[in-house]
């Protein structure tokens, strides 16, 4: 029998019953929402994990002063400053496992070019950042060694203030205007984009030293920030962690019972926490949809076997006149798969709505995932088969004058 | 064995059919032997029980001997698959039934059609061909009418239709008048009676000596054995 027909014989019987064919599907609607929804999530928050290492770089440590547990984007908040420039050059020296360290003073000010002004945050640091951070100039140059521990008047900035800024026009050796003072553009940087914590572009770099004498009260023995340290290759966080904190203990004079005056984070530890957490709902949600797309695969059977039943005088009825036990089965197969993909479809379009829903709940990136969607749909028409596969089997099996004898 | 050229076009040979109902066994044929031949029509008569239904349903495929042989066309039809079965009931046998047997909530023009669906039939030609077996019921008008929307006389009419569209040789009908007045009986012979006149062979099973006048055989049941078979002059119809 041509497939068209015999999917419009299923349509119009799932139609005959619309109630019943709606709350049957209900399940499998749960079932591949979760799924979706599932996925999305997962990899929304890889993406936003992601994110965090483009912006930060990778094998990252970095410490601040004080030991306030806190994680922004403004370090060296700490309470008391305890970071010195001896204990940079020592951890740059000492610690074996550091491959690089630089400092990162960082506050928000504002910015005027010729013709325009904007607000945007201003880091202090040095040539070694740039290889931290990973980060090169798109434009120009980034600092490097000279000009990052020079007290030179000259800025990189990224691609938001030199929209900013200059539009269209190339910023390389424009002049900047940093809280007044006139600063040479050098370079500009590539684009990280957006990132968890706002727009990686949004920022301009300076020396340290100029950044300590031109925004702070002048060159200080503490530093009013925080170090980036990138570990050397196979080094793990927990040994340079250790190595870190008994060097600057060691440095401080801190007596045994003393608490750290300084905090090391691990930004892999908080992605990594990140992803934990989403790691649990995505298993919560697969336990979901594992659960629903089961009772919803019952539900098609039984809804099945309802069906095979009420219709045992149209099964010897098209028996009778030639249909064959393989046309019968199809027919119920093709009715129950069809009652399930239309379920999965209906799901699809619910795990959308909850993928955006949580995307602007957490901040992810919205994922919709077309491959997942295709397997979830091709899952949903699985459980119809499956499940549909016995009551089908049965509506075959029926004895044609049985069939027409039928009572209902 | 027979050295005709043609075989007949349905023969049985010593067919029994045997119910087994727990301890009971049930004997509704016993050694039938019956040839049938192209162009027949033929009317099975007996009490009721005798065995007609049995008879008809293992002429008509629908269901098997116990014992003994059926052969259509020669070739016999005796352990064939439930596939092969519904294979020869599409292209040989068409079906009428006491109560109609419809597909309700499916207009009378898709019930007509349904045959040719397991058939390979295009939509196209399925439809042209139902139009046109309803026309030579003279049902024409009726097509997107639902069996509760016809009388009684008019579904079998649209049953009959449905027997007619694959063309096939042999029409079965099982007290095809049962569950019509007097009138509409006379009608539904008058239709089946114009088959025969086509060349079709036509199988009929009623209680009423009247219906039975109109074929040109009558065959006896009583038990499960043949116990009359007679020919006779079949009453002409009045205006079918
Ligand atoms: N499926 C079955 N299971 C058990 N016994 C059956 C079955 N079908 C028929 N019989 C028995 O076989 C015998 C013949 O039945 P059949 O239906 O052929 O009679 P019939 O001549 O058609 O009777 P009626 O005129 O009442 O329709 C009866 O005794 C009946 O009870
Ligand atoms: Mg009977």
């Amino acid at each position: 029998m041509n497939i068209l027909t015999t999917l419009w014989l299923a349509l119009r019987a799932l139609w005959r019953n619309k109630v019943r064919s709606m709350l049957t599907m209900l399940g499998i609607i749960i079932g591949i929402g979760a799924v979706i929804a599932m996925v999305a999530a997962g990899q929304g928050a890889q993406e936003s994990v992601k994110q965090v290492f483009a912006g930060l770089g990778t094998n990252v440590l970095m410490v601040s002063n004080g030991s306030a547990p806190n994680f922004g984007p403004s370090g060296g908040a700490g309470s008391k400053l305890s970071l010195t420039w001896d204990d940079l050059a020592a951890l740059s020296t000492e610690v074996s496992s550091i491959k690089y360290v630089a400092p990162a003073l960082q506050t928000r000010t504002q910015l005027a070019s010729e013709d325009n002004n904007w607000n945007s945050q201003v880091i202090g640091t040095t040539g070694t950042w740039f290889k931290i951070r990973n980060w090169k100039a798109a434009q120009g140059v980034v600092l490097d060694e000279d000009t990052g521990s020079s007290a030179a008047k000259v800025v990189v900035i990224g691609k938001t203030v030199a929209t900013q800024l200059f539009g269209q026009a190339s910023p390389i050796g424009q002049n900047v205007r940093i809280n007044g003072q006139p600063f040479e553009v050098v370079g500009v940087l590539e684009s990280k984009g957006q990132g968890p914590m706002g727009d990686y572009d949004d920022t301009l770099i300076i020396p340290v030293k100029t950044y300590q004498q031109k925004l702070e009260k002048g060159l200080a023995k503490y530093i009013k920030g925080q170090f980036l340290i990138t570990m050397a290759d196979g080094a793990t966080a927990e040994k340079t962690m250790a190595a870190v904190t008994s060097l600057l203990r060691d440095r401080h004079k801190l007596g045994i019972s003393d608490e750290d005056d300084f905090r090391i984070r691990n930004p892999a530890e908080f992605a990594k926490a990140q992803q934990d957490s989403t790691d649990r709902i995505s298993t919560l949600l697969a336990l979901v949809a594992a659960a629903s797309l089961f009772v919803g695969g019952i539900g098609v059977m039984n809804i099945m076997l309802v069906s095979v039943i009420e219709r045992t005088r149209e099964i010897g009825i098209r028996m009778a006149v030639g249909a064959k036990p393989g046309n019968i089965m199809t027919q119920f197969l093709v009715e129950s798969l069809v009652l399930s993909a239309l379920g999965g479809l209906l799901g699809l379009g619910l795990g959308a709505l909850f993928a955006k829903w949580m995307a602007s709940y957490f901040g992810w990136p919205l994922f919709f995932p077309v491959k997942t969607a295709a397997i979830a749909v091709g899952v949903a028409g699985g459980v119809g088969v499956v499940f549909g596969l016995y009551p089908a089997i049965r509506a075959s099996q029926l004895d044609p004058i049985t069939a027409l004898r039928y009572e209902s | 064995m027979s050295v005709d050229a043609t075989p007949p076009l349905l023969e049985l040979r010593a067919v029994e059919r045997t119910y087994v109902m727990g301890d009971n066994i049930v004997r509704a044929l016993r050694g039938v032997d019956l040839i049938i031949n192209k162009g027949e029509s033929v009317a099975l008569m007996g009490t009721s029980g005798s065995g007609k239904s049995t008879l008809m349903n293992i002429l008509g495929c629908l269901d098997q001997p116990t014992k003994g042989t059926y052969l259509i066309n020669g070739r016999p039809a005796n352990g064939l698959s439930r596939s092969e079965l519904a294979d020869v009931r599409g292209k040989m046998i068409g079906f009428v039934f006491q109560s109609f047997n419809l597909l309700s909530r499916t207009s009378a023009l898709e019930n007509v059609e349904m045959p040719l669906m397991y058939q390979g039939v295009s939509t196209r030609e399925r439809r042209k061909r139902a139009m046109a077996a309803l026309q030579r019921v003279g049902l024409t008008g009726r097509e997107d009418h639902h069996p509760s929307q016809l009388s009684g006389g008019q579904q079998q009419r649209v049953a009959i239709a449905r027997a007619l569209i694959t063309n096939a040789p042999v029409i079965m009908a099982d007290e095809p008048t049962g569950n019509l007045d007097s009138k509409t009986s006379h009608d539904v012979m008058g239709i089946l009676q114009g088959l025969v006149a086509e060349g079709k062979t036509v199988v009929l099973v009623t209680h009423e000596a009247d219906i039975a006048a109109y074929a040109a055989r009558v065959v006896t049941l009583r038990d499960g054995q043949i116990i009359d078979d007679h020919t006779q002059v079949p009453v002409p119809t009045e205006a079918a």
